[in-house]
């Protein structure tokens, strides 16, 4: 089984489009394998829009824990105040704690003599295992405001994992969040699944560790300035985590010389460009007709380029023999 | 030319600021979605200030993804690194006890037999080992994790941002940072360019605004973020107003939503592949557009407004 991983440093550049259009390619015609899927992006999740899952499993998501203070046992001695890092305890005739501002890392609950202060655990969100017209999606929801991202993208994707592992599937194929930091790390890279299972409710991005990486992650680049300086950043992230790369340009057309700027960056850091998708308004149009672009106008350019993207991918994943 | 729309506009008033005695309004830009225009309007906006006489501070907050210096050009001559302090161990005198592994939040520190293990990138630097170890035998040690440059940018706005080291988990400390780093002077706006999301960072780039700008678009996407996004700003009591960017693309949806949910719509951009072509190169609105200048300074003129109601 192998896991591809779908990056792009900044946020809009159209993940999700190619996802969706990679579920249902994988699903049918010449490079169809049998595929799981995944939602990596847990704050803003869209790839549900585009394949109107039937939601089979509802699981809650445990969020972080955060301090509170009892007001009849609190005698205001700012031992909480002197020792947070983190700005969150509100003084007056009693304390309080910002439960926004507070990262639950509870030391004021050690150093409290009065012993005012618990450990809470906030709803965190749910997560979901779904089934689709092109195979299971895992996917989840994080409470607006919510840290934990990352842990619940690793939640996610182990989930979606162990599914692919026992149904015998050839291929996860994970939609990740924008960005470079915990929500990217934990979508491409592995994670100890039993820090998830059996920890204590900490907060924290997970263990990174090589054993269940992606083994592969594409970066859909925008030939913009920020798209280029953002897949930059995209491709440092991926090399180090020793995740091989591969680009797509999107909407190459709006910028072509921005699109020739991609090439060659890719051409000087050994980095395949295995497709180049025009600008098409039918995305857009396929989006609101929650279908991926390469099922509601096959012929259309984008679609076209989009399923020759996939064959190369699909190659390159390699999972024609191993198990 | 066609196509804008939004409250007609009036001019500027002097000393705008000067109504709210001397503190700094306070402006977030966000949007859940990512790429539907945040840095751009924030940095179309910023300019549009500067023209009117009162260039603001602008903190790109996107220390993951940061793009605001693409437009605005600063000359980034001041630095500082973002470090978190990590524990160290002596392990001649370490007991093996356990305490901090027991205290520690973030299974960042692992007691295995007569080893002690840390693990700087889940260390959060809170402190309670080294507080808790009954030993007295951990110190701690700055990790550098990100750095923040500051410096001034086009028409004379004061610029500041955070970059995250590649390879680091947490945004969260740079984004805290760099907000205690830059001070605005005395009624002196502060634009803050958020990230996409509606987590964490996003709401340690939020704190403490007066009002928070949603950027959207009008596709399915848009709205479903856009709604994350009107729920974080609920769960802080902030105000806020929209701005719809490439308004013509997609269906009715957002405006049906912001009308179903009394959410004022401030700015439409209309969707153009002449403005797509330019952002697309770091031009901001104004180059394309220059009459939207002023209906920048309306927006601006609105949020004034809506935060001296709150007041």
């Amino acid at each position: 089984m192998k896991q591809l991983v779908i990056l792009s440093g900044k946020g809009g550049t159209g993940k999700t489009s190619v996802a969706a259009a990679f579920a249902h390619l994988a699903h049918e015609g010449p490079s169809a394998l049998t595929a799981v899927l995944a939602d990596a992006d847990v704050d803003a999740a869209n790839l549900e829009l585009m394949l109107e899952p039937k939601t089979v499993e509802t699981h809650a998501f445990a969020g972080g824990a955060v301090a509170v203070i009892d007001a009849e046992e609190c005698t205001a001695c700012g031992a909480c105040q002197a020792i947070c890092r983190f700005d969150a305890v509100l003084p007056g005739d009693v304390y309080a704690i910002d439960p926004i501002a507070c990262d639950g890392c509870a030391a004021c609950t050690y150093v409290c003599p009065s012993r005012a202060i618990r450990m809470e655990v906030q709803t965190g969100g749910s997560w979901f295992h779904s089934d689709t017209r092109y195979g299971p999606l895992f996917h989840a929801a994080l409470r607006p405001a919510q840290e934990n991202s990352g842990k619940l993208v690793t939640l996610v994707k182990q989930q979606a994992r162990l599914h692919a592992l026992d149904g015998g599937h050839r291929a996860l194929i994970i939609d990740g969040p924008p960005g470079i930091g915990c929500p990217v790390i934990s979508a491409a890279s592995g994670a100890d699944l039993a820090l998830i299972v059996d920890g204590p409710p900490g907060i924290g991005c997970p263990v990174i560790s090589a054993a269940s990486g992606a083994d592969l992650a594409l970066i859909v680049a925008e030939p913009t300035v920020a798209g280029i300086h953002d897949m930059r950043r995209a491709l440092e992230t991926t090399a180090h985590f020793r995740v091989p790369a591969l680009v797509c340009i999107n909407k190459w057309d709006i910028y072509p010389a921005g699109a020739q700027e991609i090439e060659s960056y890719c051409s000087a850091h050994e980095t395949e460009v295995v497709g180049r998708i025009p600008f098409d308004q039918t995305i857009t149009e396929a989006m609101v007709g929650s279908q991926p672009v390469t099922a509601h106008a096959p012929d259309a350019p984008a679609s076209r380029a989009l399923a020759s993207i996939w064959r190369r991918v699909a190659q390159l994943l390699g999972t024609g023999s191993e198990a | 030319m066609a196509g804008w729309s939004g409250p007609p506009c009036p001019p500027v008033r002097a000393g705008v600021v000067d109504s709210l005695r001397g503190s700094s309004l306070r402006i977030a830009v966000a949007s859940g979605k990512g790429g539907t225009g945040k840095t751009t309007i924030a940095a179309s906006l910023a300019l549009s200030l500067a023209a009117a006489g009162s260039p603001p501070l602008f903190l790109d907050c996107d220390v993951e993804a940061p793009n605001a210096h693409l437009i605005l050009h600063p000359n980034l001559g001041r630095r500082e690194d973002v470090a978190i302090l990590i524990p160290r161990v002596d392990e001649a005198a370490c007991t093996h006890c356990g305490r901090c592994a027991e205290v520690c939040q973030y299974h960042a520190i692992a007691v295995l037999g007569k080893r002690v293990m840390v693990f700087p990138p889940l260390c959060h630097g809170c402190g309670s080992c080294r507080e808790q170890c009954p030993e007295h035998v951990i110190s701690e040690t700055p990790s550098v994790i990100g750095v923040l440059e500051a410096g001034p940018a086009r028409a004379g706005i004061a610029f500041a941002r955070g970059v995250l080291n590649i390879g680091e988990p947490m945004a969260g400390p740079v984004i805290r940072r760099l907000k205690q780093w830059s001070e605005p002077e005395a009624g002196q706006p502060v634009i803050l360019d958020a990230p996409p999301g509606t987590s964490c960072p996003v709401v340690e780039s939020i704190r403490g605004a007066n009002f928070l700008l949603l950027v959207t678009e009008p596709t399915p996407f848009g709205l479903h973020d856009l709604k994350l996004a009107v729920e974080v700003s609920r769960e802080l009591g902030l105000p806020v107003g929209i701005v719809i960017n490439r308004d013509g693309v997609g269906n009715a949806g957002v405006e049906d939503y912001c009308r179903a949910e009394n959410l004022p719509i401030l700015l439409h951009i209309p969707y153009e592949r002449a403005i797509a072509e330019a952002t697309a190169r770091g031009r901001s609105l104004l180059d394309v557009h220059p009459e939207l200048e002023s209906r920048f300074q309306a927006v601006f003129e609105m949020i004034v407004d809506a935060v001296g109601a709150r007041a």
